[in-house]
């Protein structure tokens, strides 16, 4: 990966390769992911930035075999290791102990009958079967002290009832590095929070990348949260990755039109807004693709020719551009 | 400047609805119940099948239901009873519960062709009246109590195996139990620890209220010749000898009020567990 990010000598921990998710429904199939390609790099962050129903969850679930019911195709490698179409049981042992997830909403993501020491301890020894219960006690404490929870011995026997939204948040994170994972996945880890937690949480999140050598893959659509936390970006766009770089050369130099009309999105303090800018249109849905860009009906700059062939990655200026017009790169199909 | 005296700051907290009006009554019946039923060898004057005096002997306080055509104290063993219906309501439910709980959780938990024959196999049994179903397997298997027994944990296991399969379905759709599979639990722990503990409760509460159905059908399979055998102080066996003496009402009284007030008291805190916990509400 030359243009989109750093020159890199090191192998990625997470490589992705053409995954296409296909959902089959009542009237007929919906392909959500179309091929989508990325790496992710040891203590890297990688943000995966779209709007709802861009494929940018469905990604993330099917490469830790979440997805039921949807066929799944292409590759998902950790450390050589392919996770699509990996049986079941070597699955589990990936997940949580080598790559984690964290959910969009805290407040329903634990248990409501366990406390969440007991979660914590559960989690742990579901991956360490050797480890004692006192120790496995004495780490969740140690873990929940690590996540900023304030008498952590003490919370430790608390119920999720009784901790606010950003204490939940930080007992699923608390959980989710419980067995040092190299790689952590947070679904919007922030959408449920309030601003000012939101961003403890992203500090919190960061601290952990580098106190560990944590591999971050950052999901959401809040291009805000995105420009101080994360290394690089993809942006999705129906199932496709339309726009990927370094977060320096992305803000500073957008190509794509979605991106440009993603940060337009973004609110600002040093401009007059009289209406904050959105996007006009509809998201395209997998169900209703249209004929070769499937951002041409909405984008400003569309060609005659946008619709005729979809246009695929190619550089230009310091990143990976999914636009025919910009690149000059026909499209397949 | 004189000090006031604020009053100290008391919180009163409500009794719960299981623990007031007719369920508190419902709970100190059952308790006097239980009571009666573990001590009675203890210190009761007679033996359910001594005979004590004279045959039909109306109620009089030395006797307070009288005695039957046999001159037993029907008093006595319209108590001795309880010494059968209690164990053999209790028994019948919590097999039943087992095997419901068993089937329901594989059901709504693996889904797939697994589901499908599990419910069909509930569907088939919940398409004959229980009692009805509950007297064709008593009577192929002999009457007396133990076939009693077999006959109604068959009848009432798809009632609970259909109560969890729903609610096991509806919790396996909740957030935290995809982060416990995210995180890399085994699925019989998630089974286990997160999902049963939450589709439990509407079973729990059905037992409760299903305790006093129990008793009924008991009594009603005795009643008809198929459970327990004379000169065994069943409640339902005792009204069957009452109607043979129906001038006698004592002797069928007797029998008919037990059944009544323990079949009464377990409605009572059925009904107030089904408010406290109720099914709409659950899981929040």
């Amino acid at each position: 990966m030359t243009v989109a990010g750093r020159q890199r000598n090191d192998e990625p921990i997470l490589h992705v390769e053409d995954l296409r998710v296909t959902f089959r429904t009542a009237a007929g199939p919906a392909p959500a992911v179309r091929g989508v390609s990325f790496d992710v790099y040891p203590g890297e962050a990688l943000a995966i930035v779209g709007e709802s129903g861009s494929g940018k969850s469905v990604t993330m679930l099917a490469i830790l075999g979440l997805l039921s019911g949807a066929s799944v195709t292409g590759s998902a490698r950790f450390r050589g290791t392919e996770l699509i179409g990996l049986e079941p049981s070597r699955l589990r042992e990936i997940r949580g102990a080598n790559v984690s997830m964290i959910f969009q909403d805290p407040m329903t993501s634990l248990n409501p009958v366990l406390s969440i020491g007991r979660q914590l301890t559960m989690v742990m020894r579901a991956h360490q079967p050797d480890l004692s219960r006192s120790g496995a006690r004495a780490r969740a404490v140690e873990l929940l002290d690590r996540v900023a929870i304030s008498q952590a011995a003490r919370r430790c026997d608390s119920y999720p009832h009784e901790l606010s939204g950003g204490m939940r948040q930080r007992v699923m994170i608390a959980m989710a590095i419980s067995n040092d994972p190299e790689v952590l996945i947070a679904d919007e880890p922030t959408t449920a929070l309030d601003v000012t937690v939101q961003a403890q949480m992203m500090e919190l999140l960061a601290d952990l990348r580098r106190d560990h050598q944590l591999a971050l893959v950052l999901i959401t659509h809040d291009l805000g949260v995105v420009a101080g936390a994360t290394d690089r970006i993809a942006v999705m766009y129906a199932g496709k990755v339309v726009e990927y770089g370094s977060v320096e050369a992305l803000f500073a130099d957008p190509g794509h039109p979605y991106t440009r009309g993603l940060l337009e999105c973004l609110p600002r303090l040093d401009i007059r807004h009289e209406v904050q800018a959105s996007i006009a249109g509809v998201p395209a849905t997998p169900m209703s693709l249209p004929p070769g860009c499937p951002f041409s009906p909405r984008c400003k700059y569309a060609q005659p020719s946008c619709s005729e062939a979809e246009p695929v990655l190619a550089p230009h200026g310091q990143t990976l551009v999914a636009c025919s017009v910009l690149t000059g790169v026909a499209g397949s199909r | 400047m004189t000090a006031v005296a604020i009053p100290a700051f008391t919180v009163q907290r409500a009794r719960p609805p299981w623990l007031r009006g007719p369920s508190l009554i419902g709970i100190i019946s059952l308790a006097t119940w239980l009571l009666v039923a573990v001590t009675l060898p203890l210190w009761s004057p007679h033996t359910p099948t001594e005979v004590v005096g004279g045959r039909l002997l109306g109620p009089s306080w030395s006797h307070l239901m009288g005695t039957d055509a046999l001159g037993r104290d029907v008093f006595i063993r319209a108590l001795y009873g309880s010494r059968i219906s209690l164990p053999v309501a209790a028994i019948v439910i919590i097999s039943a519960v087992l095997v419901g709980t068993i089937v329901g959780a594989a059901a709504g938990f693996l889904g797939g062709w697994v589901d499908a024959v599990l419910m069909r196999a509930v569907d088939i049994t919940m398409a004959f009246p229980p009692i009805l179903l509950a007297m064709a397997i008593t009577a192929s298997l002999g009457p007396g109590i133990r076939n009693v027994l077999i006959a109604m944990v068959l009848v009432w296991w798809p009632i609970y195996a259909r109560l969890l399969r729903a609610q096991v379905i509806a919790v396996r759709q909740r957030e935290y139990v995809d982060s416990a599979v995210a995180i890399g639990m085994s699925r019989g722990l998630i089974l286990r620890r997160y999902v049963l503990p939450m589709a439990y409760t509407p079973v729990l509460v059905n037992a409760t209220v299903d305790f006093g159905q129990v008793v009924l059908l008991t009594a009603s399979l005795s009643f008809i010749g198929l459970g327990a055998r004379p000169p065994s102080p069943e409640w339902g066996a005792m009204i069957f000898e009452g109607a043979t003496n129906f001038y006698q009402w004592w002797i069928a009284a007797a029998p008919g009020i037990a059944i009544l007030l323990v079949v009464l008291a377990f409605n009572f805190v059925g009904d107030a567990l089904r408010d406290t916990f109720d099914v709409k509400d659950l899981g929040r």
